[in-house]
């Protein structure tokens, strides 16, 4: 699983974040150098070990179907850059 | 003696008997804030109207009634900022409720007051990762406090706050404990709801306490615990009164030693101070024991797989359209989503959520996520096996005392492997807590050091216990930086 060849703008897309060419290059080298260190994980014969998603057990956790209070729609956009109508307010998606 | 020394038990000692007002320890707390915060940068804000409307109606005769407890910036509580530590929150985000912890405190009397400077989303070791202030180790200006919850430790080692409330997903609270002379403790997972705790890795994140003794952190965990439907991993189960594991021997308790942590590269005063830890240990009557954890190599690659991974996904709700950052300058939807991004995160924040991006992509899932999952199973396996023979299981905190400033900063990876002795305890979900258990000289300065007591499964009592019994015959209690 050698890190050499991270193709570090399209993994930055997937991240929804702009880099700059600097930003680019310094991350490239860190994650290959940190990627490296992972290889220490290909030491252990793991074809016969489940995988754990948390410490707590896996189990689905359901509540009754009925009603409760939550924000009003005040509350929710208390905290929204942009907002108009009751509504929060984003670029202009369609023409 | 100024109240903001004095610890919670004392202090509800006099305010049961109305020797004094929550208001006092209120206004005492500020008078040091604003002489000693700006050198220390333990907090980040605080609002001095809400705490002092708070604590006149403060009920005295609930459990922490009147006492004030300060927050690291990542719990949410009503009104108040919430920053992470993060440019992408400090512009003019307020909560708009309270964390179930915080809902918690409130009930037993308590009084949430400041806010906690951090390393950014809880992301280092730190709290140099902090967009918003530096803080310092009260011991050594000059020195990191530890992080993620490095203002909480520093507030609470340097009398700016009485007790702190952190959070923990791979030492974040244990380890800024031990290099700023307090006590810090992370339950069990699933002990206290994560409800309001702004998320970093959900399968890891736990809240905890930062105190000036192993009392307290018992007192304020009494008061944490508990079901909350609000979170689904939160667990149903009785919660003790921990208070009752303060003052008990522990003759006949077996203590094991894992012998993967008592290894070379240790600085020499940790490992003396480790080694002078267990003699007091047996001295006490407890039975000590070496132990293997065999996958402990295996932790550190674990934890920085499975953590940036859940980050990723937890931080992409940071859209700049419900809260936060929003870009002044997008021509499409798109562009804001990456300009808002890239304007409000920091370096180490867009580091791991590359990382965990990277992990989680089409054709490296398997190779890293998947695997890393797997190699947690084993490290749980390990705890399992050991807890078969010992009670609990003692260790340094941190390999090294407080570093320098700067120390790590270009060299991320040298950083991460700074927490292998607090990582295992979150892959397993099990509670640990550090407590002071030394001091290391360097240039003519004191540093702290500490031991970590790992407990099993929900059994925090035993823990506290032995984190009590050592507390008390060592003296390494309430220290006072110089």
């Amino acid at each position: 699983m050698s890190a050499a060849a991270i193709d570090i703008q399209k993994i930055a897309t997937l991240s929804r974040l702009k880099l700059t060419p600097e930003e680019a290059d310094l991350y490239q080298a860190q994650l290959a150098k940190i990627l490296d260190y992972m290889d220490v994980l290909a030491r252990y014969d793991l074809s016969e070990t489940e995988p754990t998603a948390t410490a707590s057990g896996g189990r689905n956790v359901l509540r009754e179907d009925v009603a409760r209070s939550s924000f009003s729609s005040a509350e929710a956009l208390s905290n929204a850059p942009k907002s108009s109508h009751g509504q929060f307010q984003i670029p202009k998606v369609v023409e | 003696m100024s109240l903001a020394h004095e610890t919670i038990a004392s202090l509800r000692r006099r305010l049961v008997k109305r020797e004094i007002t929550s208001a006092d320890i209120v206004r005492d707390l500020v008078a040091f804030i604003e002489t000693k915060n700006e050198t220390i940068g333990a907090y980040l804000s605080w609002d001095v109207d809400a705490a002092l409307a708070e604590a006149a109606k403060a009920d005295l005769n609930s459990p922490l009634g009147g006492v004030p407890i300060a927050i690291k910036d990542n719990i949410n509580v009503t009104g108040q900022p919430c920053t992470c530590g993060s440019k992408i929150l400090a512009e003019n985000y307020r909560a708009p409720y309270d964390a179930t912890p915080i809902k918690q405190l409130r009930s037993a009397g308590a009084v949430p007051f400041g806010r906690l400077n951090m390393d950014e989303f809880a992301m280092g070791s730190s709290t140099e990762n902090s967009a918003l202030g530096v803080t310092r180790n009260p011991w050594d200006l000059g020195r990191i406090p530890g992080g993620s919850s490095g203002g909480s430790a520093s507030s609470v080692s340097s009398a700016l706050s009485i007790a702190a409330l952190g959070s923990d997903t791979g030492g974040s609270i244990r380890q800024p404990a031990a290099l700023c002379g307090v006590v810090g403790l992370k339950p069990t997972y699933g002990r206290v709801s994560r409800f309001g705790l702004v998320a970093f890795a959900s399968s890891l994140d736990q809240i905890g306490t930062l105190t000036k003794t192993v009392e307290d952190s018992a007192l304020l965990l009494n008061h944490l615990c508990g079901h909350d439907p609000l979170d689904s991993t939160s667990l149903d189960e009785s919660v003790p009164d921990f208070t009752a594991a303060l003052g008990r021997d522990i003759k006949g308790l077996r203590i094991g030693l894992p012998k993967e942590y008592f290894i070379p590269g240790i600085h020499p005063a940790v490992a003396a101070a480790a080694q002078a830890a267990i003699k007091q240990l047996e001295a006490l009557g407890a039975h000590i024991e070496e132990i293997s954890l065999p996958h402990t190599d295996a932790g550190v690659a674990t934890y920085y797989i499975l953590a940036p991974a859940e980050a990723s996904a937890n931080l992409a709700r940071f859209d700049g359209v419900r809260y936060g950052h929003r870009t002044a300058s997008a021509t499409d939807i798109l562009d804001h989503y990456f300009s808002c991004r890239a304007e409000g995160f920091g370096p180490e924040v867009k580091r791991r959520i590359l990382l965990g991006t990277y992990v989680l992509s089409s054709g490296y899932y398997d190779a890293y996520y998947l695997k890393a999952q797997r190699t947690r199973t084993l490290i749980r396996g390990d705890f399992e096996k050991a807890f078969q023979k010992v009670d609990v299981i003692v260790s340094p905190t941190a390999p090294s005392p407080a570093h320098r400033m700067g120390d790590l900063k270009n060299n991320p990876l040298q950083a991460y492997l700074e927490d292998v002795f607090t990582i295992p305890a979150n892959l397993a979900g099990l509670p640990a807590m550090s407590v002071p258990s030394g001091f290391a000289e360097e240039g003519g300065k004191k540093l702290p050091v500490g031991i970590q007591i790992i407990g099993k499964s929900l059994d925090e009592m035993t823990m506290l216990r032995v984190a009590h019994a050592f507390e008390q015959a060592s003296g390494l209690s309430h220290l006072n930086p110089p």
